[in-house]
C-alpha cells in the first residue's frame, strides 16, 4: 500500500471529511457507552436532547458555541500560517481578565457601546502580545512556538489566580476567589431574553466574516495562506515572512483574547481560574474539524458545544460519565487528521 | 538569606530533587527517543496522564506495584502506536496528532476512571512505592538520604538514562534510529525500513513516558484525579531541546530543574508576602528562558516532523 499525491484537492472529499470523522468517532464510543452498560443510541438520543430538546437547551449549546467560534478561529488563521498557536486557553484568559480589571470601574464615565468596543479591543491586545511573544522568539531565536505556547497557559492560569486572590479580588465573593465584576451597565444584552445566550455571538460571527473577507481578498491574507502553504516558496515570491507571521499571530491571539472578553462581558460578569473549561484546546479541535476554514468553523464549533451540553444532560440521565465529551471530541479530532489525508493523497496498491 | 542556605543544605531538599526529576526522567528519555528517530511526540502529557491511570487502577484492583508499572507502560505504548500509526504509517502532522492523542489519552483516562471507580469526598487510595531501605548506605550521614533512600523506580529511572545513551550512541539499533531522524533515505538506501524504525522508537519512547506518569500515582501521590500531570510532559519537551536531544544533558536538565522546584517549595514556606502562584509560575517561566538560551545552538535532528513516504522527496 501506498500513497499517491493527488494533482488537485479533492473538494467533494473535504466537505464529506468533517462528517465522516465525527460519524467514526460516535461510532467508536459507541463501546465506551456500552462499557457504562448504557444503549449508545439512548445515550445520543438524550444528548441530541440535552443539547436541542428545549428554549432553555438550544440558547445554552449556543451561548458555549459562541467562544468555540472564537478559540476556533484563532486556531485556523495560526495553523493556515504554520503558526502553531496552542496558547488560546491563556489568550482567553488575559482577555477576560483584561476585561474584568478594566470593566469594573474605570470606563463608568462613557457611552455603553463605546466603552464595551473598548474593552473588547483591549483584550484583544491582550491577546495578542501575548501570542506576539512566543512568535518574536521563534522569529528572533529559533524557539519552537509550540512549546513556548502550551507553556505561557500554565503561566497565565496562575497569573489570573494571584489576581483573582490579590489585586482583582472581589470583596463582596464571601471569600471565593473571583474578580470585581464587570460594571452592570457593559454586560452585553441577551440575544434570547430569560436565558444566557448574549450577543457575543453576534461578534463572534462578525469575527468570522472579518476574517475570510481578510484571508480572501487582502494580500495579508494571501500571504499568509501562502506562507503555510510553501514558506520557502513565499519567501521567494517575496511574501515579508517575519511582518506577516507576527501579524497572523497578532490576529490569531487577538481573537482568543476577545473570546475571554466575550465570556465576561457574556454569561460569567467576572473572571475566575475555571472560566474557560478548555475553549482555548477545543479550539484546536474545532480549526481541525473546519479543515482550517473560517466558515467550517461556525458549524465545527457548533457540533463541539452539542456535545459538551449534551453529555453534561445526557451524564445526569444515564449516569455515563460526562468525560464521554472529551472522548468523543478528541477521537474526531484524529478521525479527521486522518480522513484530511485522503482530500490530497489517494492510496495505490 | 540564612533560610536559603539552610534549605540548600538540607539533605531533604536533595532527596526532593531526585524524587521530583524521576517522572521528569522518564518523561525527557521518551520525547527524545522519540525526536531522535524523527518523530515529534506531543501526546507525551496525555500519556503520561494515561500511564498514571493505569498503573494506579491495577494496583486499586489488586495487582502489585510492578505489575502496573508493566502494565501502565503497554498503556503508554498503545497510545505510541496510534501516534506512530498516524504520524509515521500515515504522514500526518505530528503537531495536530500528538496534541489530539493527548487529549484523547487523558479523556479515555477520566472517563474509564469515572467509569470504574467509586470516588467519594475524596478519591480512593493505594499503598504506594515506600523509599527503600539499604543496609548500611541508607544509614549513612547526608548521602543515606539524598542517594540510598529513594523509591525503586526513581533507579530505575537512573539505569534508563545510561541504557538509553548506550542503546542510542554504542549500537547498530542506535545508530539505525539516530540515522532514521537524520535522513531516512539514507536508512532505506541502507536496506533497513525507515518505518519501522520510527514505529518502534515512538512505541518505546512512550512506554518510557507513561512510566513517567505511573510514578506520580505510584510514588509521589496514592491517588489519581484530572489534570495531575499539570504541564509535565510540556516541560519534558521544552527538556529536550535544552538538552540538545543528548541522554546525558537530558538527565542534567531534569535535575536542574527539579531542583529549582524542590528549592521554590521550600522557599514558599519561609517567605512572607509573595504570592504562591509566582512560586509555581516559576519552573514553566524558567523553560522558556532556558529554550531562548539555548534554541541558536541547538542541534535539531534534520529530519525532525518530517514525515517519510517511500517514493516520494
Amino acid at each position: 500500500m501506498r500513497f499517491e499525491r493527488r494533482a488537485d484537492v479533492s473538494v467533494p472529499a473535504l466537505l464529506v471529511a468533517p462528517f465522516a470523522a465525527i460519524l467514526v468517532s460516535l461510532a467508536l464510543c459507541a463501546g465506551l457507552i456500552v462499557a457504562a452498560g448504557v444503549s449508545p443510541l439512548t445515550a445520543y438520543a438524550e444528548m441530541l436532547r440535552g443539547a436541542y430538546g428545549s428554549r432553555l437547551a438550544v440558547t445554552e449549546t449556543f451561548t458555549r458555541a459562541s467562544p468555540l467560534i472564537l478559540t476556533g478561529l484563532a486556531a485556523a488563521v495560526a495553523f493556515r500560517a504554520r503558526l502553531w498557536n496552542i496558547g488560546g486557553e491563556g489568550q482567553l484568559y488575559m482577555g477576560a481578565l483584561v476585561t474584568a480589571g478594566l470593566g469594573h470601574s474605570m470606563l463608568s464615565g462613557l457611552p455603553a457601546p463605546l466603552a464595551v468596543a473598548l474593552l473588547m479591543t483591549a483584550s484583544m491586545a491582550a491577546g495578542a502580545a501575548l501570542l506576539a511573544g512566543p512568535a518574536l522568539l521563534r522569529l528572533r531565536f529559533g524557539v519552537d512556538e509550540v512549546v513556548t505556547t502550551l507553556l505561557m497557559n500554565f503561566i497565565v492560569i496562575l497569573f489570573v489566580g494571584l489576581m483573582v486572590e490579590g489585586p482583582l479580588k472581589d470583596p463582596m465573593a464571601f471569600g471565593w476567589p473571583q474578580s470585581v465584576p464587570v460594571a452592570a451597565g457593559l454586560r452585553l444584552p441577551d440575544l434570547v431574553p430569560r436565558s444566557r445566550l448574549h450577543v457575543g455571538l453576534l461578534v463572534a460571527l462578525l469575527a468570522v466574516a472579518v476574517v475570510w473577507v481578510v484571508q480572501m481578498r487582502t494580500v495579508f491574507g494571501a500571504e499568509s495562506r501562502a506562507a503555510g502553504l510553501n514558506p520557502r516558496a513565499a519567501a521567494f515570491a517575496g511574501v515579508p515572512m517575519g511582518r506577516t507571521l507576527m501579524l497572523v499571530a497578532c490576529l490569531s491571539g487577538g481573537l482568543a483574547g476577545l473570546a475571554g472578553s466575550i465570556e465576561v462581558l457574556g454569561p460569567t460578569g467576572y473572571v475566575t481560574t475555571n472560566l474557560s473549561p478548555g475553549f482555548g484546546y477545543a479550539g484546536i479541535v474545532v480549526a481541525m474539524l473546519a479543515a482550517l476554514h473560517p466558515v467550517g468553523v461556525v458549524g465545527a464549533a457548533v457540533f463541539v458545544a452539542t456535545v459538551f451540553v449534551g453529555a453534561d444532560a445526557m451524564s445526569r440521565a444515564t449516569g455515563v460519565p460526562s468525560f464521554i465529551a472529551d472522548v468523543i471530541m478528541s477521537v474526531s479530532l484524529l478521525a479527521m487528521l486522518t480522513a484530511l489525508l485522503f482530500t490530497t493523497y489517494r492510496v495505490r496498491r | 538569606m540564612s533560610e536559603a542556605i539552610e534549605i540548600l543544605t538540607s539533605a531533604s531538599l536533595w532527596a526532593a530533587v531526585l524524587r521530583i526529576a524521576t517522572p521528569l526522567i522518564f518523561g525527557v528519555l521518551g520525547a527524545l527517543l522519540c525526536e531522535r528517530a524523527g518523530v515529534l511526540n506531543l501526546g507525551i502529557e496525555g500519556i503520561m496522564t494515561a500511564g498514571a491511570m493505569v498503573g494506579w487502577l491495577a494496583v486499586y484492583w489488586g495487582a502489585d506495584l510492578w505489575t502496573g508499572l508493566l502494565l501502565a507502560v503497554m498503556a503508554g505504548m498503545l497510545a505510541g502506536l496510534l501516534h506512530g500509526l498516524l504520524t509515521v504509517t500515515l504522514g500526518l502532522s505530528q503537531h495536530v496528532s500528538g496534541l489530539g492523542i493527548t487529549l484523547f489519552a487523558s479523556a479515555l483516562s477520566y472517563y474509564l476512571y469515572r467509569l470504574w471507580v467509586e470516588v467519594g469526598d475524596l478519591p480512593p487510595t493505594i499503598t504506594a512505592f515506600t523509599p527503600l531501605h539499604i543496609p548500611a548506605l541508607s544509614d549513612l550521614p547526608f548521602v543515606g538520604e539524598v542517594l540510598f533512600s529513594q523509591m525503586a523506580p526513581t533507579y530505575l529511572a537512573l539505569v534508563s538514562v545510561g541504557v538509553v545513551a548506550w542503546v542510542l550512541a554504542r549500537t547498530p539499533l542506535g545508530l539505525a534510529l539516530r540515522m532514521t531522524g537524520e535522513n531516512p533515505h539514507a536508512v532505506e538506501a541502507q536496506g533497513l525500513n525507515p518505518l519501522a524504525l520510527r514505529i518502534g522508537a515512538v512505541v518505546a519512547g512512550s512506554g518510557l513516558m507513561a512510566l513517567g506518569g505511573a510514578f506520580l500515582t505510584m510514588a509521589t501521590f496514592n491517588s489519581f484525579f484530572p489534570s495531575l500531570v499539570q504541564g509535565r510532559g510540556w516541560i519534558c519537551i521544552a527538556l529536550v531541546i535544552f538538552a540538545s536531544w543528548r541522554p546525558g544533558k537530558a538527565l542534567l536538565g531534569a535535575l536542574l530543574f527539579a531542583f529549582f522546584d524542590a528549592f521554590q517549595l521550600r522557599l514558599q514556606t519561609v517567605v512572607d508576602g509573595v504570592p504562591y502562584q509566582l512560586f509555581l509560575m516559576a519552573p514553566f517561566v524558567l523553560s522558556i528562558v532556558a529554550l531562548v538560551l539555548v534554541a541558536r545552538r541547538a542541534r535539531v535532528p534534520e529530519a525532525l516532523m518530517q514525515p517519510y513516504r517511500r517514493g516520494e522527496r
